[in-house]
């Protein structure tokens, strides 16, 4: 997503402020498209001070520095949307500090950034024990868990089979460029589908919204074609269904509950 | 009506009014805004017209319709000007009695109001203790207006202020004089709103920009905005006309919300008799100076309040919020520079320029300044709009206006700021009426609904019914908020059915402060907080749920245990026995003039039993 320049540029090219000269404190810079030119801004990272260009998430700027946040609504070419809370960082901006997630803030000048402050990781910790409460099947809150040190949650145990991150109406939308599902309701109605719940004409059963899912594992509906958001096994031709290599498929769910039919 | 095309016209006109006006007759004033009409007050101006027109009054007594005057516990009212006299709770019967003695310049001293303290009947409106504390800035022209027609509001001064200032003023001293007076945002957050027009005023002008009025009022048990709406919607484009002056905005947005079709219904009136009058639209009278305004139906989410959502929902999109910054002020409606202000702080601009920047100051504290209307509802003698200078103590609100206690059951907390607000025990009720006073009690003043409890109210309840509120009206795009609200719900829940344990009222604490933290929105971040100064200030009342299973104001119904008192059932009810043929589970036992028991093993504790008993001897622990 961005070129790193050849060598570090020490100073802001715009405006010339100069980072220190340790090896931890180091500015960096980098082109990633026409809307983010200009003015260089400067912040600070865990204590690190680098220099960003306009427009760059705290995500960004923390991931290039090797801090990592994790994340579970974010993907690299779709628009930040701030859904899962996952990424949230400590921001202080005039001697007041808040939680903010890293994924949709940009990088304001002055700023201070903690990744991994107490408040950060409690919070964090309270939104995975949420998640697991609610998707406890979902491998990728399962890793999360346990890379927090989650070991229990003390909700009533739901069995849901999505977060209603959004990843997979972003990706429709935005790079499928079928908008054939979207979000309908609020509150505890809220929920993901295609209009009146009928097969979308918008839909060319490209498997996208299972491909990039973090959580639900239950979408795959081949048994109703009519219904399905991918319908690859049943709807391409040919269909999956008739294939013998599974490299041949247009399948993204692991294991396939068709191919797992079919093999069995 | 005829265009006005220069300011010299409309000052012509103005002159005109006065001259014509006011009438030397008498005017029965009937309120009819949403409230007056529920309890009747259609009637009240059928009524009237026809006695009017029998006896041959027309010309000699006016009858004039407004908004809302604000003492809703006395409505249908009726006041007759000029002499202010004030006739509460009018029946259609009354109603004829009250024409005729108008037309004979009589005084109906059997309908009066009563004071409830010293029983002595009280002419005036204005010495009603209610009216008296109060400084009715923006609810005073309620009374004066008739929402329907625009001249009438050009006779009690509306319109000056706009005129005088695109006579004379510059667009910077306009801003000046909002930023001197100090006004703050009515809508709860109260940020300054002479900064927030300097802020609109310096974005470039390349493809125009936007003012919005919030009249998305949500909260439950608060309806000022929707008061000043109907009663007096000039007042709010007048202000939307100065602030387009002020900052060069050129289009105007009224978003409100489809629950309120008089409110829209009177905001489409005036913006038309505006626009035929030319004091909206292109070339306003005759200047250089053009903007319109349109109304937005607002499709009924409290979440449409928030600012971003609002703005999502004007584009025709979902009503979800995103990150700020960028604030509106700098990318709102269609990217372009939008100000969103509440339905009060737009009725409040011609007031501070039509009297002045420091007489507006002069209200309030140094720095909340001004006037604000609070709907004063819930465990209250004097439900009602109350319109009282900043910095008055709570106590003086509920005491003296409100009239104290309903049923002399004292009065325990006051919720302020609605579902997103907090609870203010009584021991607090000192603490002043301004925008960062309450935020010392851990509450808002919010947009300013005050719902009263009193020790018939259960605190646990209370946090359940805000947070049901808000885990309905979440609009569950950020997953802190929609999953917070909803576990919150449960664990609140589990603790009024008497099924919780301490580790869960420790982990609703977490909870709530981790959503607070985390969540995307104002709504969400603001969610948590009934449940935070509920803990606060009545954790015991949350102990005595979780420990002794025992609700203390015995409105948690699975923790009541019912028994009838032998001794009454029999001496006064002679075993009536309404209550065992009422019980649905049968769980009642008992003979004619014989005493009635229950069995609780039966009992589903539904209490029909304690409502149906004549005699008062079901009796709750």
């Amino acid at each position: 997503m961005w070129d790193m320049p050849g060598s570090l540029q020490l100073q802001c090219s715009h405006c010339g402020i100069a980072g220190e000269q340790s090896c931890l404190d180091w500015m960096w810079n980098y082109r990633t498209g026409p809307t983010r030119s200009g003015h260089m801004i400067h912040l600070k990272v865990n204590g690190l001070n680098v220099s960003v260009e306009k427009g760059t998430t705290l995500l960004e700027a923390a991931r290039f520095l090797g801090f990592s946040i994790p994340t579970l609504c974010h993907a690299e070419g779709l628009s930040p949307y701030g859904a899962c809370r996952i990424c949230i960082v400590e921001i202080t901006e005039n001697s007041k500090s808040r939680l903010v997630t890293s994924c949709t803030y940009r990088a304001t000048e002055g700023l201070m950034v903690r990744t991994a402050s107490s408040r950060v990781i409690n919070a964090r910790k309270m939104i995975i024990e949420l998640l697991l409460a609610s998707c406890p099947q979902s491998r990728k809150i399962q890793d999360l868990a346990s890379a927090f040190g989650v070991r229990q949650q003390r909700f009533r145990q739901q069995q849901e089979d999505c977060i209603l991150c959004g990843l997979c109406v972003r990706m429709c939308k935005e790079q499928m460029m079928a908008g054939a599902i979207g979000f309908r309701g609020r509150g505890d109605r809220r929920s993901i589908g295609t209009p009146y719940d009928v097969r979308s004409e918008a839909c060319r059963t490209c498997g996208a919204c299972m491909y990039i899912c973090p959580a639900c594992q239950l979408r795959c509906t081949f048994n109703e074609p009519e219904k399905a958001v991918c319908g690859a096994c049943a709807n391409l031709s040919p269909p999956c269904l008739d294939k013998t290599n599974f490299e041949d498929m247009m399948c993204y769910m692991s294991p396939c509950v068709a191919c797992e039919i079919k093999e069995s | 009506m005829k265009r006005l095309n220069t300011v010299e016209d409309f000052k012509a006109l103005k002159e005109g009014l006065f001259r014509s006006g006011p009438q030397s007759g008498r005017v029965i004033v009937i309120p009819a805004g949403t409230c007056c009409q529920a309890s009747g007050a259609n009637d009240l101006i059928r009524t009237a017209k026809r006695e009017l027109l029998n006896r041959g009054l027309v010309g000699k007594v006016a009858l004039r319709i407004t908004g809302c005057h604000g003492f809703c516990q006395m409505e249908p009212n009726v006041l007759i000007e000029p002499e202010g006299v004030f006739y509460p709770k009018v029946t259609m019967d009354n109603m004829v009695r009250i024409v005729e003695a108008v037309s004979q310049g009589e005084i109906l001293e059997d309908l009066l109001y009563m004071d409830p303290r010293t029983a002595e009947p009280i002419q005036k409106a204005k010495n009603i203790p209610f009216f008296a504390r109060q400084v009715r800035t923006i609810l005073r022209q309620n009374e004066k207006t008739d929402p329907c027609r625009i001249l009438s509001y050009i006779a009690e001064g509306g319109y000056t202020a706009l005129s005088d200032m695109l006579a004379s003023c510059k667009p910077a001293e306009v801003v000046e004089a909002i930023r001197e007076s100090g006004l703050r945002g009515r809508g709860g957050a109260g940020f300054p709103t002479g900064r927030k027009w300097q802020m609109l005023a310096l974005q470039p002008n390349g493809d125009g920009k936007f003012l919005v009025c919030n009249a998305d009022e949500g909260d439950p048990g608060a309806y000022m905005d929707r008061a000043v709406l109907e009663g007096n919607p000039q007042s709010i484009i007048e202000g939307m006309l100065i602030g387009a002056f002020a900052t060069g905005a050129t289009d105007g947005i009224i978003y409100v919300r489809n629950e309120y079709p008089l409110a829209i219904k009177n905001l489409g009136t005036a913006l038309r008799q505006a626009r035929a009058l030319g004091l909206l639209g292109e070339r306003i009278i005759g200047t250089d100076f053009s903007f319109d305004i349109k109304i937005v139906r607002g499709a009924g989410a409290y979440v449409c309040g928030e600012e971003t959502a609002l703005i999502r929902s004007v584009e025709g999109r979902m009503a979800e919020p995103r990150q700020r910054p960028p604030f509106p002020i700098e990318k709102g409606i269609e990217g372009k520079p939008t100000l969103i202000s509440n339905v009060e702080t737009w009725a409040n601009i011609p007031v501070i320029l039509r009297r002045g920047a420091k007489q507006f100051r002069a209200v309030g504290t140094e720095d909340s300044t001004g006037t604000k209307i609070f709907s004063l509802v819930g465990k209250i003698r004097n439900t009602g709009l109350v319109e009282v200078p900043m910095g008055m103590t709570i106590a003086e609100i509920i005491e003296e206006i409100g009239g104290g206690p309903e049923d002399g059951v004292p009065i325990k907390a006051v919720q302020t700021g609605g579902p997103s607000g907090g609870c203010i025990p009584v021991d607090r009720f000192d603490l002043p009426v301004s925008f960062d006073g309450l935020a010392k009690a851990g509450s808002i003043m919010g947009s300013g609904g005050m719902i009263v409890m009193d020790e018939t109210t259960c605190m646990v309840d209370v946090a359940k019914y805000f947070m049901n509120f808000m885990k309905d009206e979440s609009c569950g795009k950020c997953f802190v908020c929609r999953k917070g609200t909803q576990r919150m719900h449960e664990i609140l829940d589990d603790v009024s059915k008497g099924r919780a344990s301490l580790d869960q009222l420790s982990l609703l604490e977490d909870l709530a402060t981790v959503v607070r933290d985390t969540s995307l929105c104002g709504l969400g971040q603001l969610a948590p907080n009934t449940v935070l100064g509920t803990l606060r200030y009545f954790r015991d009342e949350y102990l005595t749920h979780i420990e002794a299973h025992k609700c203390p104001a015995h409105v948690c119904r699975e923790l009541n245990t019912y028994r009838i008192d032998p001794n009454i059932c029999v001496q006064l009810g002679h075993g009536c026995g309404i209550c065992s043929r009422a019980c649905p589970e049968k769980a009642i036992f008992g003979e004619k003039n014989h005493s009635h028991r229950i069995d609780l093993n039966l009992c589903r504790k539904c209490g029909i039993c304690l409502d149906l008993c004549n005699f008062n001897a079901v009796i709750v622990e």
